[in-house]
């Protein structure tokens, strides 16, 4: 996340400027909080940076990454938790983003997909075995397949095909490469994640 | 959705203050994935919302007491359906968290959320066009002329057949759980069991809370019959779904001679269903596949088909049927 594509969203950015523990706000002006019912503050470290942001107690989640953060990795399909799409970690544990309201993130800490590769940008393991499996066709649900796989390997969920198929019911994959993604979540528990 | 106001409660008397001072709009919101969920469709909107989520006094999962296994109202649904002893010792407690939601909401939502799931009925759901008596008490039921294969067959009322969509309070019913609620009167106990009303004339009162109780903790008494226990879940698909049919089985066996069952059903009924008829057939009697089957009859009598759903009565027999002996196996 860098401050210039922070402009493609709707606030303006401050970077903090004290130290290490650079808190980046992303604020509308005190009057225009007020007018779109922005009551709340919320301060949460994502991808490893802590974000200050003012928010309508009604904001979920995900539209606090992808409407405020700019970070649209997290795809948003049925808003209700049914699909999975919108699927990140939450303290190291996968959560659906879309039915949690951003206000209960408060002071935790979050990786979405953009937090996933290294630092120069090479690919996360999980990721390169996506491509190398084909698992995936149109790539809406990769995201949220992603990062539920991450954690389902973490977990210890992972042992078979079968536990896989189990731990992973709850993102849907409507190309239905689901074929592609057991395989890719076997071999990538294999080469490390 | 509707705007509301939010605060985070610091204590669970403070929790039970602001509920019971702030009138029907004011509601505890904890891992929200139901209340949240119904507020998106405008099924529910409260003007305020206290959220219980931080009081860390709620968290605690101990099972190493003499004569209970206490579960805090807010340990996730991940953390104890994975706690190596509930998964050694009462399989059925594990299962019925397990095979229910995904893993994403598994580690999200509480047990003392999941006890007061509301339900998956779709003219609940769907909001203003249909009728609803649970939603707006008093303007119909539009389930009794739709579709109502996943509606109940026990414990009906002309005013709903929706459906209690938990697994894990079947379990506790079976295992005669208790939970410890606090209101603005004190605390009191009360069996799971008490927990849900059948709709009758008011489905809009689900539970028997008080405006403001808040649930502090789950009380399972301990027992022998834990590790001959299992939660049987049916699904139109074999995970992430609601159940079609299920059964919570826990055992004590002398030999292949039953010296007690417990049977509780779920996903047939407008509310947790012991099916102690069912019980105490069993109870002297050697425990086979025939008899399994004529508990599971046991179990269903009663049940009344509407019009699309009379074939879960022989599936929620077989479901029993099948519980027992997979409880039987590991008695």
């Amino acid at each position: 996340m860098t401050a210039t594509n922070m402009n493609s969203g709707f606030g303006t950015d401050r970077l903090g400027t004290t130290g290490v523990a650079v808190a980046m706000t992303v604020d509308r002006s005190a009057a225009d909080q007020a007018a779109r019912g922005e009551t709340e503050r919320v301060t949460l470290t994502v991808n490893g940076q802590s974000r200050s942001i003012a928010i309508d107690p009604r904001t979920s989640l995900l539209d606090l990454l992808r409407e405020r953060l700019a970070l649209t990795g997290a795809k948003k399909g049925c808003d209700h938790g049914q699909c999975g799409a919108c699927t990140v970690h939450l303290d190291g544990r996968r959560v659906v983003s879309c039915l949690m309201l951003a206000v209960q993130a408060d002071g935790r800490a979050l990786t979405t997909i953009e937090g996933l590769s290294g630092p120069n940008g090479e690919l996360h393991p999980m990721q390169q075995a996506f491509i190398d499996y084909d698992a995936l066709q149109c790539g809406y649900c990769t995201p949220g397949q992603i990062m539920a796989a991450v954690a389902c390997v973490r977990e210890g969920h992972a042992g078979s095909a079968e536990q896989i198929r189990e731990y992973m019911s709850g993102n849907i994959c409507r190309c239905g490469a689901y074929v592609g993604i057991v395989e890719a979540i076997q071999d990538a528990k294999v080469r490390g994640t | 959705m509707q705007p509301f106001t939010y605060a985070r409660a610091s204590t669970p008397e403070d929790a039970v203050r602001a509920v019971a001072s702030g009138g029907p709009g004011t509601r505890f919101l904890a891992g929200g994935t139901t209340l949240y969920d119904l507020m998106k469709l405008n099924v529910e909107t409260p003007t305020r919302v206290i959220d219980v989520s931080g009081l860390k006094e709620l968290n605690g999962i101990d099972p190493g007491g003499q004569n209970e296994l206490v579960f805090g109202a807010l340990a996730r649904m991940s953390d104890v359906a994975f706690h190596p002893q509930i998964v050694a010792e009462y399989p059925a407690l594990s299962e019925s968290l397990w095979r229910a939601a995904s893993q994403q909401l598994r580690n999200m939502a509480t047990l003392g959320g999941n006890l007061l799931q509301r339900t998956r009925c779709a003219y609940f759901r769907g909001g203003e066009p249909f009728a609803c008596n649970k939603r707006k008490p008093g303007s119909g039921c539009a389930a009794q002329q739709g579709i109502d294969r996943g509606h109940a067959l026990l414990g009906r009322s002309d005013g709903c057949i929706a459906v209690y969509p938990g697994d894990l309070a079947i379990a506790l019913v079976a295992f005669d759980a208790k939970i410890d609620v606090l209101g603005p009167d004190g605390q009191r106990t009360l069996a799971v069991e008490e927990l849900h009303r059948e709709p009758g004339a008011t489905p809009n009162v689900e539970t028997t809370l008080e405006s403001g109780e808040l649930i502090l903790c789950i009380r399972v008494p301990k027992t022998v019959m834990g590790r001959a226990s299992t939660y049987h879940k049916i699904r139109d698909r074999e995970s992430y779904a609601f159940a079609l049919a299920s059964a919570a089985v826990a055992l004590d066996m002398d030999g292949e001679t039953v010296r007690e069952a417990r049977i509780a059903i779920g996903g047939l009924a407008t509310r947790p269903w012991r099916a102690r008829t069912a019980e105490q057939a069993l109870a002297g009697k050697t425990l086979t596949p025939r008899t399994a089957r004529e508990a599971g009859d046991a179990a269903l009598q009663g049940a009344k088909p509407g019009r699309d759903n009379a074939f879960r009565i022989e599936l929620g027999a077989r479901t029993v049927a099948d519980a027992l002996l997979i409880a039987k196996q590991r008695a």
